[in-house]
């Protein structure tokens, strides 16, 4: 098994196996829910909370779950807590529940979530699961904050629901419907995919220069 | 035991990615334990929350309410909630009856206790999802006094504009005569019961001229039928 460091189980998911950005996982909360940063934070928030609690819980009893019902646990475990966020944030943020809708019980088939708990949960102690949760959590917000940001901005001239380019912004309906978050991610990832080809390029031609 | 000796070849297989290379194979009684305990732990945790949870989103839900009633009812002083129940009005439900399952009317009174409308909220599907609307009607003209949206997922942008174009709203705050027509914009001919639909959101606009037709052709024969009195307090 490769061995990291608990810095490294952190910065992970945040930067270099970014859920969203880099495995393509999380994609359908992704493009559903981030037609304004309002509603990219309060799923993030949610998904956040529940990664966290189901990482700890996971990797604490990792010792009492047969090998064979393990999948069936982590779901158990996941939709516990989906169901207890989806039940604060009707509590204590109507609003954005409105918004969400169906968005937060799907969060259960989040399969960031299931892969985080399979793959590094099950293996490793409680302390080293939540600093990778925290990653991923974190990493999966600044993903759909981006998102939101960007479609928000440009659908409806706002951004977190004040006003950016003053009355006379002409809206661009489509960032704001479904096509806007296809076409929002593809640019994000036009972009990642640009940056990341220079930068191999410039450490090839360094590489070249010092032999 | 069979059974367990049948599973031991794929564990020996699937042992090579685990950490620790020997692990014995469960008996099927844990199994069913491990998840019948972890399901009844998170049974209870959700219970636990849900008792905590449910009056504030009780509450909430009633506020929202009770704003809407005072919004399509304009002038009203205070309000009265009655049950349909068995075709006819009703203040209070049968015995041992839910609450959720009966039909409600909001009936709003001025100052000076004379009925001034009747408020109705009713759901159809939309071009999304359901849409949930609250009307507020004159009962002795029949004229809309209000409508207010309380739950849509219609299109962001486009079947939205239900609720945020306030152009469209205002016309059911006009006072028009029911049953409703919708019309193009431009299109009507000026009678008192068209609504100008919104060019871009057709659907979702005859949606609520809709719920509103349906709901008054449901209620008004039973409020034609009389309203019962209220105990005097």
């Amino acid at each position: 098994m490769r061995t990291t460091t608990p810095s490294q189980d952190f910065i992970r998911g945040i930067w270099n196996e970014n859920p969203v950005l880099i495995q393509m996982l999380g994609l359908c909360p992704a493009l559903a829910v981030t037609n304004s940063v309002a509603n990219a934070l309060a799923m993030s928030a949610a998904t956040f909370f529940v990664i966290c609690c189901s990482s700890v819980l996971v990797s604490a009893f990792k010792r009492f779950i047969p090998n064979e019902v393990r999948i069936s646990a982590y779901i158990l475990v996941i939709a516990t807590f989906v169901t207890l966020a989806d039940m604060m944030l009707q509590a204590y943020a109507p609003a954005q529940h409105k918004e969400l809708g169906a968005f937060i019980a799907l969060i259960v088939v989040n399969c960031m979530i299931l892969g985080r708990q399979e793959a590094f949960s099950a293996k490793n102690n409680v302390f080293r699961s939540l600093l990778d949760a925290i990653g991923t959590g974190i990493g999966f917000t600044i993903a759909l904050v981006m998102m939101g940001g960007f479609r928000e901005l440009l659908g409806t001239g706002s951004f977190l629901g004040v006003s950016v380019f003053g009355p006379n912004f002409e809206p661009w309906v489509i960032m704001v419907l479904p096509a806007g978050g296809f076409l929002t991610l593809g640019f994000i990832l036009l972009a990642m995919g640009y940056f990341e080809q220079r930068k191999k390029a410039k450490t090839a031609l360094t590489a070249e220069a010092s032999s | 035991m069979s059974e367990e000796g049948m599973n031991k070849d794929n564990i020996s297989v699937e042992s090579e990615t685990q950490e620790q290379p020997v692990k014995k194979t469960a008996s099927t009684f844990r199994l069913v334990m491990t998840l019948a305990i972890a399901g009844t732990l998170a049974g209870l945790l959700i219970v636990m929350v849900n008792q905590h949870t449910k009056p504030i989103i009780d509450k909430y839900k009633a506020e929202q309410l009770k704003i809407a009633v005072y919004e399509v009812l304009p002038g009203i002083e205070r309000y009265t909630t009655y049950y349909l129940v068995n075709d006819a009005l009703s203040l209070t439900l049968p015995e041992g009856a839910k609450e959720a399952e009966y039909k409600r009317a909001y009936i709003g009174y001025d100052t000076s206790d004379e009925i001034r409308g009747v408020a109705i909220s009713r759901g159809e599907p939309g071009f999304q999802d359901i849409v949930q609307v609250i009307f507020g009607f004159d009962p002795s003209n029949g004229k809309l006094t209000g409508m207010k949206i309380l739950d849509s997922k219609e299109t962001p942008g486009l079947g939205d504009k239900i609720f945020k174009d306030q152009v469209f709203v205002d016309q059911f705050f006009a006072g028009p005569e029911t049953p409703l027509v919708g019309v193009k914009i431009g299109a009507g001919k000026g009678n008192p019961n068209e609504i100008d639909t919104i060019t871009g959101a057709t659907i979702s606009s005859k949606v609520v001229i809709d719920i509103i037709n349906h709901g008054i052709e449901e209620w008004m024969p039973v409020i034609d039928q009389g309203i019962p009195q209220e105990p005097k307090q």
